[in-house]
């Protein structure tokens, strides 16, 4: 459980660091916290030529809010910054109660959100967040930059929408709206490990207390974050009721999910965890909402 | 100053060396021009080797050499059986054993083929990918139960089956009292594959020195001693050539006695080949790979009771999986057959198992070896009977204990140690009282659980009773010397895992001799030190080993008041030890200290006596007779989540007897980290091999080891001294203790908790998605 070769590269900025991207785009490989990068190298899965570290780009660690009250992070954001943040908690309430499920103290002290998002682990916490939350991307290159919406960035097994030579440099999730609610709800073998079942909701109610927007997004049932579309679209324009909670959650499992069958867990306990889950997590975000009213 | 230890909880003496990193590990080990070794290991579970073309690794930069089973000529050799069958009548046994590297064929995942010798270990992985096998797959042997049908892939083609050992043995005669019991129980039970999963893997470094013809190896062995006698024989050197240190390991519990591995064989054989030290640190994955197993059993069981609930006989057919080799004999299986005996008295058993070998790791003993499997039929067994019979399952156990009159109690059939199965010592009734007590039983099934329900809550209580064999023979030695400044030192050969002998074996010594125990230093697991003995496995340090040391201090204790009589002047009677000084009772300024008494013993000058044996010295060894059986009862209180069906322990309860306890928080440590392993066994370890053989769970990622956050956070433990007769401490051993019954007890609490009549559990491990496929099925 030896790496292969590599050249290790440190870039003084960020400028540096997409110049030497370009160049070595199909060998290279960015090093942020290491948390999943360095295993799969140990195990020779991954056997990049070019190890660039971007650890010392300060540029890309930062946590602050835009003038519509959004935040916006820096891709190099630590997991345990995120986690104690006073301003992610305010904002941004779902992510700061995702955060304790990644993994442990040890792993939140060096793995980066960007680097989590990147990796897009089908069973990992952030992806799905991001979805539920209507998080969009900043991807760069040398040669441009652009902005991707979460739900477009994942597009299949531990694949995103990232093309040679672009790298994402930071996250931005919109102000949440005044009547809403969220909540997140995991099912893994032990404290720590990678989700079994996850999800991820938020729900949106206007002054009349109707469904505006709905958001169940799944992990560890698919090949990267599931939007329960149908069950969602079961709710938008409702006023929401525990029937109609516990329907959309049955609607979620059996719908809108194809669970993986594996040793860990077999595709119909999954799916009964996702609708367990999935109701627990629609009922909480329910009642939260209605505490802002 | 106190020089009373023995029965207290002293703290440990290693722990400031252990926890200030001043301890030494094998990969501690680093000597100059020091080369570093990786292994080519098999991707197939059954295949042969048509040809091994390691051409272009040879060629890469870095790579020293390259070995395949061709180039160790006569030095290729199956290893030795560790453990030859014991003395039963009605046994066939066929010994296989494993070799330093496949030649023809492979047999499992991860049997290693090709060994690469490089500047260091990132090399020689590189040069693991220039080399080309030219593999034929063979149809891989994986279901036990089907490994015996006709047109099966042999796995040794030398045999005309896949069965590895066959043996019967019996107690009274149960088809004569089957057809006059009232309640007859049958099932089929099954425990699955489980893994040790040290936190250190495997390690040795083995260094050469042609100018001393000396050969030194480091390893992470229970047994040194044993690995250099076979180490001597192997290489054609004599024992005093071959020096082996088994420093301090991190954690072993079982598959680090078992000898010898291939990289055992291998890294001193190269050493001497190459004329350089080389090391081989096995990694996370080797270690799935490449260290034994255990679990792995199906039984077919029966048991006859009357209707009061007493069981009449037992008649129990068992398949046994023991992977691809059979190097460790029938220990884990005829654990198994005996254990399942228990605390109870069965006058008729009928037992019969085979052995298999199927194309996955090798299975040796783990933590437990196969009692937990035996306690798991015998307890379920019980547990289903007490159902039908309207029985608490503290009743049913009680109903069939050994009585305390009937010690020695004679199970008549052959146990590991080759002798009848013979319960030295027991008083079984005190302990189930204890946990019935501290798990407040009666309070929880007639007040708490009915309130729980009531909330929907699924809580269940569970309680089963187990007997541990241990201390087995043959024999360990201890060397006990003290110094001019009045320090002594202990030697023995047992190989040490975190057992704490360096606390144990000094209180024993510091007891008799009357020193401080911090005067007290032990050297263990060097064979320069201490060359006779077997190690450290089946329960048996402190039995055997702590035995070994009160003897050898008891013998210099002589010295000492033999030499102090001459020169005080004195008799013997009359004189008293204490406090590292020999005075003359009531003539306290008549004294010597035991540093003077040892410069004395070792004159340089003038004459001595003849017969004389200098200094204050001896070696001595205790051998027992036969083992010495320990026996508990663990209680525990379990909620399953019923919709997610998630497993909480909210209560465990142990209650353990292991006779004269030489240091209560050292049992309780061995305790704890057995239910630890126990729990792990029970609801999230499981070694999977698909249908073709292929390892699933090579890593702690696929490999479920419960964490901190997994286990009881408090384990209440109690005690009840029952003394061994057979060993003048008294001591009966309790490594396993804790592992043993635990998943059987888990799955009773669980179908207490789950309240479902249909709802039987036949099988270890309960998992959350397996208890789903249940409840399903029992809907």
């Amino acid at each position: 459980m030896k790496p292969a070769p590599f050249e290790y590269v440190v870039p003084k900025n960020l400028n540096d660091c997409l110049n030497f991207l370009y160049q070595h785009s199909e060998t290279a490989k960015i090093l942020a916290g290491g948390q999943s990068l360095i295993p799969t190298m140990n195990f020779r899965m991954a056997q990049p030529e070019y190890l660039i570290d971007i650890n010392n780009l300060n540029e890309l660690s930062f946590i602050r809010t835009d003038k519509t009250g959004g935040l916006q992070m820096g891709a190099l954001i630590r997991h345990h910054q995120v986690e104690n943040d006073p301003l992610i908690a305010q904002k941004a309430p779902l992510l700061h109660e995702v955060m304790p499920w990644i993994g442990h103290v040890q792993i939140r002290s060096r793995g980066t959100i960007g680097g989590s998002l990147v990796h897009a682990d089908p069973a990992a916490e952030l992806p799905s967040a991001m979805v539920a939350l209507n998080a969009r991307f900043k991807v760069k290159s040398k040669k441009k930059e652009r902005w991707i919406p979460a739900e477009q960035f994942f597009v299949g097994l531990f694949a995103t929408a990232l093309e040679p030579g672009e790298m994402l440099v930071e996250i931005a999730i919109p102000a949440m709206p005044l009547h809403s609610g969220y909540s997140f709800q995991e099912y893994s073998r032990r404290k720590g490990d990678f989700a079994l079942v996850g999800v991820a909701c938020m729900l949106v109610l206007d002054k009349n207390k109707v469904c505006e927007q709905a958001r169940l997004v799944y992990m560890g049932v698919g090949e990267g974050p599931v939007l329960a579309a149908q069950a969602c679209q079961s709710l938008v324009g409702k006023t929401l009721t525990p029937d109609l909670l516990q329907q959309a959650a049955k609607i979620a499992s059996q719908n809108d999910l194809t669970p993986p069958n594996d040793m860990h867990a077999s595709s119909a306990y999954r799916r009964h965890l996702a609708e367990v889950l999935g109701h627990q997590s629609l009922s909480q975000s329910l009642e939260r909402a209605e505490k802002s009213f | 100053m106190t020089t009373s230890y023995v029965g207290k909880s002293v703290k440990r003496l290693e722990d400031a060396r252990l926890l200030t990193g001043q301890a030494l590990f094998v990969d501690d080990v680093h000597l100059p021009n020091m080369l570093e070794v990786a292994f080519l290991r098999s991707s197939y579970a059954h295949a042969r080797i048509r040809k091994v073309d390691t051409s272009a690794a040879l060629k890469r930069k870095g790579v020293v050499a390259i070995y395949t089973a061709k180039d160790l000529g006569e030095y290729w050799q199956p290893g030795p059986l560790l453990v030859s069958p014991p003395p039963i009548k009605r046994l066939t046994f066929h010994a296989r054993t494993q070799v330093a590297l496949a030649k023809d064929k492979v047999r499992y995942v991860g049997e290693p083929i090709v060994a690469v010798v490089a500047e260091n270990r990132y090399i020689a992985e590189d040069a693991l990918n220039d080399i080309v096998v030219d593999f034929e797959p063979l149809p891989a042997v994986v279901d036990l139960e089907k490994a015996l049908l006709p047109n099966t892939a042999l796995i040794h083609e030398d045999l005309p089956s896949n069965l590895a050992a066959h043996v019967i043995q019996e107690k009274g005669n149960y088809f004569s009292i089957k057809d006059k019991a009232d309640v007859i129980i049958k099932r089929d039970l099954s425990y699955d594959h489980g893994a040790a999963v040290a936190m250190e893997n495997r390690a040795i470094v083995a260094d050469w020195n042609a100018r001393e013809q000396q050969m030194t190896v480091w390893d992470t062995t229970q047994a040194p001693i044993p690995i250099m006698n076979g180490l001597a024989k192997m290489l054609g050197l004599s024992e005093t050539q071959v020096r082996v240190i088994a420093p301090f390991l991190g954690g072993a519990f079982g598959p680090k006695v078992m000898m010898f591995y291939s990289e055992e064989m291998l890294i001193p054989w190269i050493s001497k080949k190459i004329g350089r030290p080389v090391k081989w640190i096995e990694d996370r994955q080797e270690n799935f790979l490449a260290t034994t197993h255990e679990r792995g059993q199906t039984h077919h069981a029966e048991m006859a009771l009357s209707k009061e609930g007493k069981i009449l006989g037992i008649h129990d057919v068992f398949l046994h999986d023991t992977g691809a080799y059979d190097p460790y004999g029938l220990t884990v299986p005829i654990n198994s057959q005996c254990t399942l005996l228990g605390p109870y008295h069965v006058p008729n058993y009928y037992s019969e198992f085979s052995v298999i070998f199927t194309n996955k790791m090798i299975v040796t003993p783990y933590r437990g070896a196969g009692r937990p499997q035996g306690v798991f039929v015998m307890e379920r067994l019980l547990d289903l009977a007490a159902k039908q019979l309207h029985l608490t399952p503290a009743e049913i156990r009680s109903r069939n204990f050994i009585l305390p009159e009937q010690f020695p109690y004679k199970n008549e059939i052959i146990y590991q140690d080759f002798a009848p199965l013979v319960y030295d010592s027991g008083n079984y009734a005190p302990s189930m009282e204890k946990a019935i007590e501290l798990i407040d039983y009666k309070k929880f099934v007639e007040e708490e659980q009915p309130k729980l329900r009531a909330e929907g809550r699924s809580v269940g209580i569970g309680v089963v009773s187990y007997v541990e064999g241990t201390g087995i023979g043959p024999y360990e030695g201890a060397k006990v010397t003290v110094g001019a400044t009045g320090k002594v030192s202990v030697a023995t050969g047992v190989g040490t895992q975190g057992q704490s002998h360096f606390t144990t074996f000094a209180q024993i010594v510091a007891d008799v001799l009357k020193v401080d125990i911090h005067d007290v230093t032990l050297v263990t697991g060097d064979t320069f030190k201490m060359n006779w003995g077997c190690g450290t496995f089946a329960s048996r340090g402190m039995v055997v080993a702590g035995n070994a040391c009160y003897a050898a201090a008891m013998s210099v204790r002589e010295k000492i008041l033999k030499l102090a009589s001459e020169v005080l002047e004195s008799p013997i009677e009359n004189l008293e030890l204490a406090e590292s000084k020999v005075s003359v009772k009531g003539m306290p300024e008549k004294k010597i200290t035991l540093g003077e008494l040892a410069v004395k013993a070792n004159p340089l000058r003038g004459a001595v006596k003849p017969g004389t044996v200098p200094g204050l010295e001896a070696t001595a060894y205790f051998g027992p007779a036969t083992g010495a059986t320990s026996n508990g009862v663990h209680a525990a209180i379990l909620e399953v989540n019923p919709k997610t069906l998630r497993v909480d322990i909210l209560k465990y309860v142990v209650v353990h007897d292991c006779g004269k306890i030489v240091n209560p928080m050292v049992v309780e440590g061995q305790i704890h980290g057995g239910v630890a392993q126990g729990i792990g066994n029970a609801y999230y370890e499981q070694i999977v091999y698909d249908k073709k053989g292929q390892l699933l769970t090579a890593s702690l990622m696929d490999y479920l080891l419960p964490t901190s956050y997994d286990v009881p956070r408090k384990i209440i433990t109690g005690h009840v001294e029952t003394p061994s007769p057979l060993n003048p401490l008294g001591v009966k051993g309790t490594g396993e203790a804790g592992t043993i019954p635990t998943a059987s007890l888990f799955v009773q609490a669980l179908e207490n908790a789950l309240d479902n009549p249909k709802l039987e559990i036949r099988e270890i491990p309960m998992s959350p998605n397996r208890l789903f496929e249940l409840m399903k099925e029992a809907l």
